[in-house]
């Protein structure tokens, strides 16, 4: 007997077809002959990242899910370029516009949508986009380049994402929308306000309440008119108001079309044979238009094909998350008042916090969450169970905590009765029968090793909770022990136990650590290995020889490494004050070594950009100033503002007290970068604030500061206290940077550090002044010991040779 | 064709270290592991170029300086979750002498 393989054609190369495809695969990898149609010259992508690329987070390559290869290797036939234009029933085959026929025994519709263009006058000039496919986000990328004005027509979730997007590229943009605020698809009007609010902050401008009645230009756009006679200059325009599913091609082959293409609870379109999966797809109505319900529905067609016993596919409770960087927002299910509902809502204006959360017959059935979104998973999690809240309603609406929805009875059952095929991470689409598979059968026992794995939680992490709670679920039962997330994916140890088995058992090298504490990679990794020698040499600073081989790249050549494997050299500048002397040395050595950048850093200092890694040890030779280390897990520089030397307001020497703590902490190794300033009075022009030790100068006194921040996560420090004199300052400094050494994770900031102990706890550690002198103690014992590593590099030739290349090549003879 | 040169002695590379050689326009990082082998691989993330000989090594994987991919330095393929391949070169010690041979 012959058995020919089924043949099954995909039309779209997208991203609901395509994961259809690799389940498939997975179910049945000899199946079927494959073939597959894209109308874009490009390999499956994911499409739910084009607003990182626009804001420079991915580049084009990395956003592609299946590469050229992937085809290859499951021998499927790919003809991208290719859009089809007839499909033929009767015969059972498709005809693409260059020619190339397909026959099918089963065939696959997942066209996808179009942005849906407003048949506005003027709609066809130049400058008039949509946001939908790479060629859409080049556009962009372009224009940027040439023009500054932009306007985009939608406040919605796709527009916002494309505004955001505009002004990363340096443009102008306003936002145009018909409704009185933004997202009214997701958003009630008070997390709008506030979204708004955010947004507008960071440079975008809004015209609600118009209705676009023109598009002014010529050959290419000017801007747009509105029906109240308004306008507004724009030199590009996206229309952002929806999409419109891809159904010609059905409609054409006398297939039921709605809105889109009718399928039923197995994506079966009314003609045999022939399924329709994604945004071209209607179920019960409704077409979706995010990833996760795409997802849904192709699991559930693939198992309808290979004749998988499936229930079939109920349709889909949906939730965004808008992907702003510096907004936060969060919408799930049925979010509107409507009658029959009750909701719940707080809201913090100055913390800037919204949250509602509706109810109906004791259920869960939408939330809506601004500025914290921590919640959102569980939420999510807890609307698709249709589980019973009654009675839980006002602890849910003030913070769930896990006891409430994730581990206790109802959660885990919740976890359990979960189909396989549900969407989990719905930025990556990982099932929780993905998650399952990796837990049981490639040995992932935490949330580390199960993102690295499946990219579960690896994108915007919204969905760690649910992942922790299947980590407990399943490794629970096979592995019959509690699995607790170490260190690294090395360890199941915590820093705390690391640190207190060093102590207990003398351990003097990373090596000793790793054996005699089981590590599960013999040599560690980046994140262990610089965190052991940190904890080592913090806890025996005499007798622990620190390994430079365990140190992060920065610190082993003693400069920041630039993405073309250049170094920057940034001497050190006591207070930020410099004389001519020293600048004129710093300007013949940026000449000597052909230095392509010379700027100033944010800490009063100079940074020279670019340098040849084999110049390093020469410059730092012929410069003849301590190193700064600008690229180290120590202190940077302390910030210092002119104080009463010069300025006619300052109180006390601020200059004076910034140098004096910034000759003391030089060179001091510590759980991650510390930096320090020094204001002359309240006024603060030293922004002492958001620094992790600041120092803010009272008529007669010292305020001292602590954790601030000014990076990722801004942080406005915390008043340690009041001190007189500078001796005080120096007791209090020396004592709080000890006990953040001792007590933090490496790699932890001081503000993250004191976010997660508290400041009572920093308080209570340095109240007695027995205390403070012990941390004193040991803090003056590590400075006393250290030295200048550029000046040890420069006189030593075994550290120099690793700066150098290796030169001879010699050919040998075979 | 390919052609074996001598490009180092041990003594000019650290354990758990690397050093940069150019040869024929293709700059080639050869690094000394912890067990005393030696490997070579183009000095090249295949994610965004980083230098290898930069990085941190770890067992027989080295992690790329820029974002820490890691890389397999026997095979040159890339781990997972990301993935990717650098071109590995042959590597020969001589135990007597220390000297190190790289074949192109």
């Amino acid at each position: 007997m012959t058995t020919s393989k089924k043949k099954l054609v995909l039309i779209g190369n997208g991203m609901a077809g395509v994961r259809a495809i690799e389940h498939l695969l997975k179910l049945s990898p000899e199946g079927y002959d494959i073939t597959i149609f894209g109308s874009e010259p490009h390999p499956n992508y994911n499409r739910i990242m084009l607003s990182s690329v626009l804001v420079g987070g991915a580049d084009l390559q990395e956003i592609v899910i299946n590469d050229w290869e992937w085809y290859r290797e499951n021998n499927i036939t790919l003809h991208t370029g290719h859009k089809i234009t007839k499909i033929d029933s009767d015969r059972k085959k498709v005809i693409s516009h260059l020619g190339i026929e397909a026959d099918y025994d089963t065939l696959i519709i997942a066209t996808g949508s179009n942005p849906f263009m407003l048949p506005l006058p003027g709609a066809d000039k130049e400058g008039v986009i949509g946001f939908r496919d790479i060629k859409d986000c080049e556009i962009m990328m372009d224009t940027a380049k040439k023009y500054k004005k932009a306007v985009v027509i939608g406040g919605g979730l796709l527009g916002l994402e494309a505004a955001r997007g505009l002004l990363h590229l340096g443009m102008e943009v306003h936002v145009v929308h018909i409704h009185n605020h933004l997202m009214d698809r997701q958003l009630d009007e008070a997390a709008s306000r506030m979204l708004q609010r955010d947004l507008e902050a960071q440079g975008m401008q809004f015209l609600l309440n118009k209705h676009t009645a023109a598009i002014k230009g010529k050959r290419r756009v000017t801007g747009l008119a509105f029906t109240d006679g308004t306008e507004v200059d724009g030199d590009l325009v996206v229309m952002a108001v929806g999409i419109r599913p891809n159904i010609e091609l059905a409609r054409a082959a006398g297939i039921e079309v709605n809105r889109g293409i009718v399928i039923n609870d197995f994506m079966q379109t009314s003609v045999p044979d022939i399924y329709a999966v994604g945004e071209c797809a209607e179920h019960r109505g409704i077409s979706y238009g995010l990833v996760a319900p795409l997802y849904e529905q192709g699991a559930v067609m693939v198992k309808h094909l290979l004749g998988v016993e499936t229930a079939g596919y109920a349709g889909s409770v949906t939730s965004t998350k808008l992907k702003v960087s510096g907004v936060n927002v969060f919408s799930a299910g049925r979010f509107a008042d409507a009658p029959g509902t009750r909701a719940l809502k707080i809201q913090d204006d100055l913390a800037g916090t919204y949250k509602k959360i509706v109810i109906q017959d004791g259920k869960l059935v939408g939330a809506v969450l601004f500025g914290d979104t921590a919640d959102g998973a569980e939420l999510f999690a807890s609307i698709k169970s249709g589980e019973s809240i009654a009675g839980r309603e006002k602890e849910i609406l003030l913070g769930i905590s896990s006891d409430l929805l994730g581990q206790a009875s109802s959660g885990n059952s919740r976890l359990e009765s979960m189909p396989d095929d549900e969407i989990i991470c719905g930025c990556n689409g990982v099932s929780k029968g993905d998650i399952g598979d990796a837990i049981l059968n490639k040995g992932c026992n935490t949330v580390g090793a199960i993102k690295a794995c499946t990219k579960a939680s690896a994108s915007c992490g919204g969905c760690k909770p649910i992942v922790e709670g299947l980590l407990h679920l399943f490794a629970g039962d096979a592995v019959g022990e509690p699995v607790k997330e170490g260190i690294c994916g090395c360890t199941t140890h915590t820093r705390d136990e690391i640190v207190a088995e060093i102590t207990r058992m003398g351990l003097n090298t990373t090596k000793e650590v790793m054996n005699v504490l089981g590590w599960i990679n013999p040599e560690g990794c980046t994140k262990c290995r610089p965190a052991l020698n940190y904890y080592l040499g913090m806890i025996n600073p005499e007798e622990y020889v620190d390994e430079k081989e365990s140190r992060v790249t920065n610190e082993r050549f003693h400069g920041n490494i630039q993405k073309d494997g250049t170094y920057s050299v940034v001497p050190r500048i006591y207070g930020g004050v410099t004389s001519p002397a020293d600048l004129k040395r710093i300007a013949e050595v940026a000449e000597k070594y052909d230095v392509p950048m010379v700027k100033f850093t944010g800490g009063q200092r100079l940074d020279l950009l670019g340098v040849k890694k084999e110049d390093l040890p020469k410059m730092w030779a012929d410069l003849d100033m301590p190193s700064g280390h600008a690229y180290g897990k120590t202190l940077r520089t302390v910030k210092t503002c002119v104080g009463s030397t010069f300025c006619r307001f300052g109180t006390q020497d601020a200059i004076g007290m910034g140098i004096k703590l910034e000759k003391a902490f030089e060179g001091l190794n510590a759980p991650a970068k510390v930096k320090l300033a020094v204001s002359g009075c309240p006024r603060n022009c030293a922004e002492s604030t958001i620094k992790d030790f600041g120092v803010v100068a009272i008529d007669g006194g010292w305020e001292l500061h602590v954790g601030g921040n000014g990076g990722i996560k801004v942080r406005e420090t915390d008043l340690l206290c009041i001190v007189k004199t500078e001796e005080e300052v120096m007791e209090w400094s020396s004592s709080f940077l000890q006990l953040y050494r001792e007590n933090a994770q490496w790699n932890e900031r001081t503000a993250q550090w004191i976010e997660r102990v508290g400041l009572d706890y920093v308080k209570k550690g340095l109240e007695n002044p027995e205390d403070r002198l012990a941390l004193k103690a040991r803090i003056d014992k590590t400075l006393s010991l250290t030295t200048d590593p550029w000046k040890q590099i420069v006189e030593t030739d075994e550290l120099r040779k690793n700066f150098e290349q290796l030169n001879s090549a010699q050919p040998v003879q075979l | 064709m390919t052609t074996k040169l001598l490009v180092a002695n041990l003594s000019e590379i650290d354990v758990k270290g690397s050093r940069r050689i150019k040869i024929q326009d293709i700059e080639i990082a050869v690094f000394r592991l912890t067990d005393g082998s030696v490997l070579a691989v183009e000095n090249k993330c295949p994610h965004k170029g980083g230098l290898l000989s930069e990085g941190m090594v770890c067992g027989t994987a080295v992690h790329c300086p820029l974002h820490d991919r890691k890389i397999d330095l026997r095979s040159g393929k890339v781990y997972e979750p990301d993935d990717g391949c650098v071109t590995t070169f042959e590597t020969e010690i001589d135990s007597e002498s220390g000297s190190i041979y790289v074949t192109i």
